[in-house]
């Protein structure tokens, strides 16, 4: 497994150096952001320059706990919010009974921070990670992303977010068992170009591909079906699908919950290789402390509320 | 691009829905057979129809006719001269044909119908479906010594043979006239025998018509040298089909006689009766007029009706056959003949009017067929459409995951309708194959269900076809597959809508 992640961070490290000019400031430039797909150039004050601040309730980090990481991890922590929650509340309805999830989360995320939300079962934490994700919305309350309010996006912009922007990994890896490992991995590209753009591709999309299963260590199981994998080697073919697209954020939802201790190591020492050489942001949802204790910063959730920062 | 991998994904391993569109496939295939075979027998009756009929006909609203046909027919030519190929009188009249078969009289409802030799081959091919090689080339009504045709000419190789036919004509006539002369001697004796005995006992009074003065001047009629006006008789008539022999048997030949009652012209019409020899047999394998049709010459029915003016010597027709040039508009003259003709006294009529009832009838059934079987294929459609909502359901996880992924709403949507498609285009597709299959091999799919059933499934004594006719509409194939392909993405519309609107949290959460 060492060897995987030796050669994940070599790869990994050629390619920041070939972007290094893009991820120097964030994950990615406000440059690249002006061609994003969800035209907000003209929203928000996006071109003033003025990025959003975290509120008053914010986890504000403890200056040793900041330091300790960033000795740690030799590298310095944009402060930039990537991806912050305001005041969030979710309440589900079953017929006419109101069942509140979140009760007011706020929530930010710097470029290229590792963070665990921990709590318990039912304490809203998945909730938190789609409604960040665009996979859900809101009762109330904002997400923003770069600044940018993203919850009241129209459908196919959200659609495009979660295309390009935003990676995912789940608890039961959700590989879709009709296609091959490599299909599988492939799948946010086809979603993302079409099928003139998508063929024309295809060989750069395939070596894309592979690259990424060779670096998690799946390029024997190129034409598996996922029935035909393990545990870890599922989960490691969802963390290739997610970063397919280049994502800037990486949403995991119980990466580890459905693995034993040693693959569920191998798995984080994957993401926490990916944070720290591709400076990718990484929101992770567990409710095993010992997991969440390799992440940057602890956010608790309970009964729907940030109980504490670590 | 997606859509289509999982598409093609999902049409390779969900085998329970392909087993939805089987009745896609047959109802498709079932479709392409019922038209093919239905418009076989249009067209192939049409045909017949067409070559037995004249183009048009000109009749007379009253069996009385209408005088002089010349002046008529001059006007005709003047009217639509451009257009005109040929032009025949004729007479047609309900008549009855009687003759004797085993010592029982058979009576016939028959349609008389009085020709000219001259002119009618100029307006139909009615020469072509004649038994005697010689009347096919020239028609005549004059007995032939023999040589009628023992084989159907107008069928293929597997012709139903008629051995009653070798020995027609005048050699049949002899022997069957000496047979008859010496039956009447042997009943005149036995007669004469008796009458003797009866005079031994009881001696009357002598028969005072006996000693006619004129008795000896009247000559007899020799049935042996001499025949009758001679009539051609539609085969339906005279014969009837014996499936256990596989031969056609006739009641009469060539060479027999029969009487004809016919109405005589006139208000009040009497039945006149007189005595023809059959001299052919007319097939044109329409069972309709091969079991109503009898012809005889033009002026022999004239006389016989009383049609005949005395003082000019020209005959009444109820009838004018128009036979059109090649290409020419059917209506067009029609329409022109009808303001030439104004007065209410005539029918014009093409043979399309003439046959539009069948026409109609056919064209009745294929749409009723047509209906009924496509709605075979509607509820193949809630099939699918049944099996498209389980598999919505089995996949709902991994709709929410495409979502999670970027996938929109219409991508999911097409993932489902380009599978309703693809479904639809496998079923319409097989089922095309195999109606065009079961329609090229038709005939010999009758013979193996024949030799397994051991009965005749298609009886040509019945349909007077030889081989099941039929053809190929390359538009009605499109149009069945295409109806087929429509229902298949409507039946998948509602699943598909359904895989759309799933939210995707929900859907990522199912079990």
């Amino acid at each position: 497994m060492s060897n995987v992640v030796l050669t994940l961070n070599v790869v990994l490290m050629l390619r920041m150096r070939k972007k290094q000019s893009l991820t120097l400031n964030c994950c990615k430039p406000h440059l690249e952001m002006s061609h994003t797909p969800f035209h907000l150039a003209e929203r928000d004050g996006y071109n003033d320059g003025v990025i959003p601040m975290a509120t008053s309730t914010d986890f504000a980090r403890p200056a040793n706990r900041a330091a300790q990481i960033s000795a740690a991890s030799q590298r310095p922590l944009n402060s930039q919010v990537h991806l912050a929650a305001r005041q969030i509340h979710k309440v589900y309805r079953k017929s006419s009974v109101e069942i509140p999830v979140l009760r007011g989360v706020d929530l930010q995320i710097h470029c290229g921070e590792f963070l665990a939300i921990v709590g318990q079962s039912g304490s809203g934490k998945s909730t938190l990670l789609h409604l960040l994700g665009t996979l859900d919305a809101p009762t109330s309350g904002e997400v923003h992303f770069l600044g940018h309010r993203i919850d009241n996006l129209p459908a196919h912009a959200r659609d495009r977010l979660r295309n390009e922007e935003f990676g995912m990994i789940f608890q039961f890896y959700h590989l879709l068992p009709e296609l091959s490992t490599l299909e599988n991995v492939l799948m946010p590209l086809m979603i993302q170009q079409g099928f003139w753009k998508y063929w024309t591709n295809r060989g750069k999309n395939v070596a894309a591909a592979k690259e990424l299963l060779e670096k998690v260590g799946l390029s024997h199981r190129l034409k598996h079906r996922p029935r035909e994998l393990s545990g870890g080697e599922m989960q490691r073919a969802a963390i290739a699908r997610a970063l397919i697209s280049k994502p800037q954020v990486l949403l995991a939802d119980e990466p580890t919950g459905n693995l034993d201790q040693s693959t569920g190591a191998e798995i984080m020492q994957i993401l926490r290789t990916l944070n720290r050489t591709e400076n990718l942001s990484i929101i992770m949802v567990t409710h095993d402390n010992s997991i969440a204790s390799q992440a940057d910063r602890i956010v608790r959730l309970a009964a729907g509320k940030v109980e504490g920062v670590a | 691009m997606y859509k289509y991998l999982l598409c093609w994904r999902y049409l390779r391993t969900r085998y329970i829905a392909l087993a939805s569109i089987i009745s896609v496939t047959l109802g498709v295939a079932t479709m392409i057979v019922v038209n093919s075979v239905m418009s076989g027998f249009t067209t192939e009756m049409m045909d017949r129809m067409r070559g037995i009929m004249s183009d048009m006909t000109f009749d007379a609203q009253s069996l009385e006719g209408f005088a002089d046909s010349d002046w008529h027919m001059n006007e005709i030519r003047r009217v639509a001269g451009d257009q005109i190929e040929g032009l025949t009188p004729t007479v047609h009249v309900p008549a009855m044909l009687s003759y004797s078969f085993r010592g029982q009289t058979i009576n016939k409802q028959i349609l008389l119908i009085g020709i000219d030799e001259t002119t009618h081959a100029n307006v139909s091919d009615f020469a072509k479906y004649l038994q005697h090689p010689a009347n096919r080339n020239q028609l005549g009504f004059a007995l032939h010594e023999g040589g009628y045709d023992t084989v159907d000419h107008l069928a293929p190789d597997n012709a139903v043979p008629r051995p009653d036919l070798e020995h027609a004509g005048w050699e049949y006539r002899r022997v069957r006239a000496r047979i008859d002369a010496e039956e009447d001697k042997q009943i005149e004796a036995a007669q004469a025998r008796a009458r003797a005995a009866q005079g031994k006992i009881d001696a009357g009074p002598e028969d005072p018509f006996s000693k006619s003065p004129d008795a000896n001047k009247i000559t007899p009629f020799n049935a042996a040298e001499n025949q009758h006006t001679g009539i051609i008789v539609g085969k339906g008539l005279i014969s009837a089909f014996k499936a256990d022999e596989n031969t056609d048997r006739f009641l009469i030949i060539p060479g027999d006689d029969a009487q004809i009652t016919v109405p005589s012209a006139g208000r009040q019409p009497k039945g006149i009766s007189g005595a023809f020899t059959v001299v052919d047999v007319y097939e044109s394998k329409m069972s309709e007029y091969d079991s109503s049709f009898v012809f005889v010459p033009l002026r022999k029915l004239q006389e016989m009706r009383g049609m005949i003016d005395p003082t000019t010597d020209v005959g009444n027709v109820t009838s004018i056959q128009i036979k059109l040039k090649e290409g020419a508009d059917l209506d067009t003259v029609r329409d022109k003949l009808r303001a030439a003709f104004p007065s209410g006294l005539f029918r014009i009529d093409t043979w399309r009017d003439k046959q539009s009832p069948l026409l109609a009838a056919v064209q009745m059934e294929k749409a009723v067929l047509n209906i009924l079987l496509f709605l075979i294929i509607a509820v193949a459609g809630f099939g699918i459409l049944a099996i498209f909502f389980m598999i919505v359901v089995e996949k709902t996880r991994d709709i929410g995951v495409l979502k999670s992924l970027g996938a929109s709403r219409r991508g999911i949507m097409g993932i489902f309708l380009s599978y309703g498609l693809s479904l639809g285009m496998v079923g319409a597709g097989a089922g095309m194959v195999l109606g065009l299959l079961f329609v090229h091999y038709i005939n010999e799919i009758r013979d193996v269900l024949e030799w397994v059933s051991g009965q005749k499934v298609f009886d040509p004594s019945i349909y007077y076809f030889f081989k099941i006719p039929t053809m190929v509409e390359p538009l009605t194939v499109t149009w069945v597959v295409l109806g087929a392909l429509a229902i298949a993405v409507l039946a998948s519309i509602l699943p598909a809508q359904r895989a759309a609107r799933l939210h995707p949290v929900e859907a990522l959460r199912h079990e």
